[in-house]
């Protein structure tokens, strides 16, 4: 670090460029959105009026105890799909446990309001299980009755995120352990429950965190099933039907927000415990063991039941996409290729401006992510930890309030060329899906930056580089799987987001993918064309979930450190080896 | 090294499209810039047919109507928009009393004056119909017939016990259409009667949805059987080749959908070719369009539209027995929204319990007189209101209801959560002391 001082004012405003766009697009919309909570819409005083009408309002006490029944029920149902998955995978030797790894995180590839409209004419009521149930038996099960299939939708949705963290947390268990267990004559599922579970703990309720976080904050899946009384779905409609100036949308907000953190900080306890446990270095997880014949029909009976389970939203949307009338009947009256090419000729637009917004969120990303964690881990700037601090705090923001924020900051703010207030023009949308993904990116890079020795860069330094030409040809070279895999989460999930979009798109020719399935979704000739787009969509994202699995791999292979994987915001995300990185 | 090139290359690319495609998007600016309300098959299918015969591009803005009038107002400052486009004339009254529409005279001929009760035009020369859209229900042949359900012919027979549990409707502050149906309903019964068969007929709702179109998707998909919808959800639907079925029961009201220009639209010329477009007979026979299927109001169009299509201006008993009264509305726009959710909407379950509750003692009790007076007074119970039809149209009531304030100096006494909280605990205590009565009357 010697030209440490040439270099010093270069980073510096690097540092302080970043600061400014975090603080003006996460900072002040987030806090002018909390502040508005506390005023006083008459008079603009301080006060915690709000607060009261909200507590006091039974509308809004109920939405407040569906939301937590919703994302609770979500967590246990998640769980239950989830836990015998991941024990599966890791407790014993056969094919079964590709096909998890595989098929398991397909769910997360999807929409999960586009998942709704297929699971409503599958599960529905008057769906095909039910009316095969009816004629067969003579009875029905109230799946998507009412809050039930928003509990659904979601936990078929996010349990990869519990299956995912709680493999990893399985393979990284210290065999030791279990041995010790056996040998005091522990077996079956007192061993399971008293030592294997335990031991886990931490990788469940990281990933168990998350899903109730997610569903917590997610609103295109309540609002597709007309359920109105949740918090999400409440904020979103007292803004748009109210107006933007009516106190009680930024009082949800704020309570989104405050759980969101404080879910957030459970995973984050959670995760700490787990570098507790890998540090006594046993080795590579449970011992494997063959299934007996009959064990492995059984295990395959239930990981074909979860599956067909799982991908069904998958299957009803093909289904959809191929059907011409799909009404009151187990399968659509006939298919057709016609939607495919109703949705080529008026969707274009849609998938066009997916690419370009997804693409540059996630270019803003990695770029970013790169720079804070090079800020961060390499230089010693002041407040250093703030920077990555606020930058991953983005995940606790859920979409709706970043944009009732943005609304609110930016609708009087005039973009001078375009003439036109930025929270109208299109480029907040990036923005916006900017700061939603910043922290997958940003732990991407930060781990690939972690795994660069400083000595590599001390070398290129001592040979005369300088600090920028080190970065350059050096440090960033070095890091290129990371980011890539980085770019590849961000593009992924910013393709398919919606919560934030909904609220920002202002002109049809400026929508993205997820709006347009949604407009689609409005019309009777637009279901057909709507389902199709939606399979582009799961094309896109699946596409780039596989690249982004590939790169991961790759850079996995060069590495030496054998380090969990971490699923702190998606599972795609992070092939980031914790604790043994290398130096 | 290769891999940085190759990384550098695809940010270079990403931002090369950009510059290409922001210059674009700015001057998508000058386009013809269309607030409307309608989904992209109605909006696609009438835009390029304009963009074809004019050579003018349109940008669509999609919004609901309630959000479409919060937007227009919020940006009338700096307003972008040309054109407001949607169903609700109620909607265009708010826009016009908040002087955000200009005036505008059609040099289109053959356009009749009125359409049923309802004249197509504003008087004031403020807004324009181009459709005329009728309020009724549609309902699913197949769940109909599975479900072994009669085919319903009136308002008053939705409220019948058959029927629990097969109805949906959407809530009219989401959607500017339901907004007008339940307006009618009030003003073809009177305040009282029309909130009395509104909640009899919720009382057999199977659910109340988000957005207007959940309720001809969920009676197209056979979630529920019979939907309260605007007639184009159910003639489009049917054009599309679902097995449902749209009717006019008798107290409706034709009233036209309406397009005008904003004030101060950057591009009022391409604005008013518009309006002549969609008036002129080539724009009429686009309404006809399987996706579209709306009600011309050029009765010349009604010769190439379909068999049984309904043409007002022949069948003189659509929607003739309602005359809509606009300032009626207008008056007390925001308390009807704020009334249906807090009576309806979001009390849907207590309402459903009681109504169930009584339907039962109902079917059980037939002649027993002593039984049939606590279910009478169970029936008031739910239809009572919590305030008066004079106090839903008072100016500083409404001012509650309406949050944006002008001036900080501007004083309203009460806040809307405080009394929609009041409301609430009053209608949640009414429906279950009726259900109370009721399942007392069921046990007598």
């Amino acid at each position: 670090m010697n030209s440490f001082s040439r270099s010093n004012w270069g980073v510096s405003t690097l540092a302080i460029f970043i600061s400014l766009f975090l603080l003006v697009f996460l900072v002040v919309p987030v806090g002018k959105v909390i502040f508005v909570a506390f005023q006083d819409p008459q008079t603009g005083a301080l006060t915690l009026i709000n607060f009261i009408d909200f507590f006091n309002t039974s509308l809004f006490q109920e939405s407040f105890l569906n939301s937590i029944y919703v994302s609770s029920m979500s967590v246990l149902l998640a769980s239950i799909i989830a836990i015998p998955l991941s024990y599966f995978t890791t407790r014993f030797n056969f094919g079964g446990a590709v096909l998890i790894q595989t098929l398991g995180i397909v769910p997360l590839i999807m929409p999960p309001f586009v998942g709704a409209v297929a699971m409503l004419l599958l599960f529905g009521e008057n769906g095909s299980v039910n009316l095969l149930l009816d004629e067969w038996f003579g009875f029905t099960i109230p799946f998507m009755e009412g809050l039930n299939g928003v509990i659904l939708v979601e936990s078929i949705h996010y349990f990869p995120f519990i299956l995912i963290n709680l493999s990893a947390a399985l393979l990284n268990i210290d065999r030791a352990m279990e041995e010790s267990a056996q040998n005091l004559g522990a077996s079956g599922t007192r061993l399971f429950r008293r030592i294997v579970f335990p031991l886990a703990m931490p990788g469940y309720v990281a990933g168990a965190s998350l899903v109730f976080l997610k569903v917590f904050d997610d609103l295109g899946t309540p609002l597709l099933l007309n359920i109105n009384n949740m918090l999400a779905p409440q904020a979103y409609l007292r803004i748009t039907s109210i107006g933007i100036s009516d106190p009680m949308g930024y009082v949800i907000s704020v309570i989104l927000v405050t759980f969101s953190l404080f879910s957030l900080w459970v995973s984050f306890l959670a995760l700490k415990g787990k570098d507790y446990s890998t540090v006594q270095k046993g080795g590579g997880g449970l011992m494997k063991r063959d299934l007996r014949t009959w064990e492995k029909i059984g295990c395959y009976a239930v990981i074909i039941l979860i599956l067909l389970m799982v991908l069904s939203p998958h299957v009803g949307l093909a289904m959809l996409s191929f059907g011409t009338v799909w009404s009151y009947s187990v399968l659509p009256d006939a298919f057709t290729l016609a939607h495919y090419e109703n949705m080529f000729r008026m969707a274009g637009q849609y998938i066009s401006n997916t690419l370009l917004y997804a693409g540059l969120a996630a270019t803003i990303d990695v770029i970013l992510g790169t720079a804070i964690a090079y800020v961060v881990w390499r230089t010693g700037i002041r407040g250093r930890k703030w920077l990555d601090f606020i930058a991953m705090g983005a995940v606790a923001v859920p979409g709706v309030v970043i944009g009732i924020g943005y609304l609110r900051t930016f609708v009087e703010y005039n973009v001078p060329i375009v003439d036109k207030p930025l929270a109208s023009w299109w480029v907040i949308i990036v923005i916006a899906l900017a700061i939603r993904r910043l922290p997958y990116a940003l732990r991407a890079c930060t781990a690939a930056l972690q795994q660069v020795s400083v000595m590599l860069e001390e070398a290129a330094e001592n040979l005369g580089a300088t600090k920028s030409r080190t970065v350059r040809r050096v440090v960033v070279p070095l890091m290129t799987g990371g980011i890539l895999a980085g770019f590849v989460t961000s593009f992924a999930t910013a393709s398919v987001e919606l919560s934030a979009t909904i609220m920002l798109v202002n002109v049809e020719s400026d929508a993205p993918l997820a709006y347009g399935i949604y407009e689609f979704m409005q019309s009777a000739a637009g279901r057909g064309p709507g389902a199709a787009l939606g399979i582009v969509a799961v094309l896109i994202v699946g596409l780039a979930t596989y690249i982004s699995h590939r790169v991961i791999e790759r850079t996995e292979m060069q590495r030496t450190g054998t380090g969990a994987v971490i699923a702190e915001q998606t599972p795609v995300a992070i092939g980031t080896t914790t604790g043994a990185a290398p130096l | 090294m290769r891999k940085f090139n190759t990384c550098l290359a695809m940010a270079g690319a990403v931002f090369a499209v950009a510059a290409i495609i922001a210059p674009m998007q700015s001057i998508a600016a000058d386009k013809l810039v269309i607030v409307t309300s309608y989904p992209p098959d109605t909006t696609v299918t009438v835009g390029k047919a304009f963009t074809k015969a004019t050579g003018i591009k349109v940008e669509m803005l999609k919004k609901k109507t309630t959000a479409g009038i919060k937007y227009l107002q919020s940006t009338a400052k700096n307003n972008t928009s040309d054109m407001f486009w949607a169903s609700a004339p109620d909607a265009f009254e708010v826009l016009k009393g908040d002087g955000l529409l200009q005036k505008y005279k059609v040099k289109v001929k053959g356009i009749p004056e009125k359409v049923g009760a309802f004249p197509i035009n504003d008087p004031d020369g403020y807004y324009k119909g181009f459709a005329a859209s009728g309020y009724g229900f549609m309902w699913n042949t197949r769940y109909l017939k599975a479900k072994k359900l009669p085919v319903p012919n009136s308002w008053a027979d939705l409220t019948k016990a058959v029927y629990n549990n097969h109805v949906g409707m959407s809530a009219p502050s989401r959607s500017g259409t339901t907004h007008l149906t339940v307006e009618t309903l009030l003003q073809g019964m009177g305040w009282e009667k029309g909130w009395e068969l509104m909640k009899g007929i919720a009382g057999n709702f199977k659910t109340v949805t988000e957005r207007s179109f959940g309720v001809p998707d969920g009676v197209n998909s056979g979630q529920f059987g019979i939907g309260i919808v605007i007639d184009f959800f159910g003639l489009s639907s049917q054009a599309s080749g679902f097995p449902v079925d749209f009717l006019y029961p008798k107290v409706t009201t034709l009233v036209p959908a309406n397009i005008a220009i904003v004030k101060n639209a950057p591009n009022p010329k391409a604005a008013a070719a518009f309006i002549e477009y969609l008036l002129s007979p080539a724009g009429q026979e686009v309404l006809l369009d399987p996706k579209i299927r709306r009600l011309p109001v050029n009765p010349a169009t009604y010769a190439k539209a379909p068999k049984g299509f309904p043409n007002p201006f022949k069948d003189k008993s659509i929607g003739s027995a309602v005359k809509f009264d606009l300032q009626l509305s207008k008056s007390r726009y925001n308390v009807i929204n704020s009334l249906f959710d807090v009576m309806i909407t979001y009390r849907l379950g207590d309402l459903r319990a009681a109504t169930k509750a009584i339907q039962v003692a109902e079917a059980k009790q037939k002649g027993n007189a002593a039984a049939m007076k606590l279910i009478a007074e169970a029936r008031a119970l739910i239809a009572k209101l919590p305030i008066k039809e004079a106090k839903a149209s008072e100016k500083d009531f409404n001012k509650i209801f309406k949050k944006k304030r002008k001036k900080a100096s501007v004083k309203v006494t009460g806040r809307q959560a405080e009394f929609e909280q009041a409301w609430d605990t009053e209608v949640k205590a009414n429906y279950a002391k009726a259900k109370a009565l009721a399942e007392k009357a069921a046990s007598m």
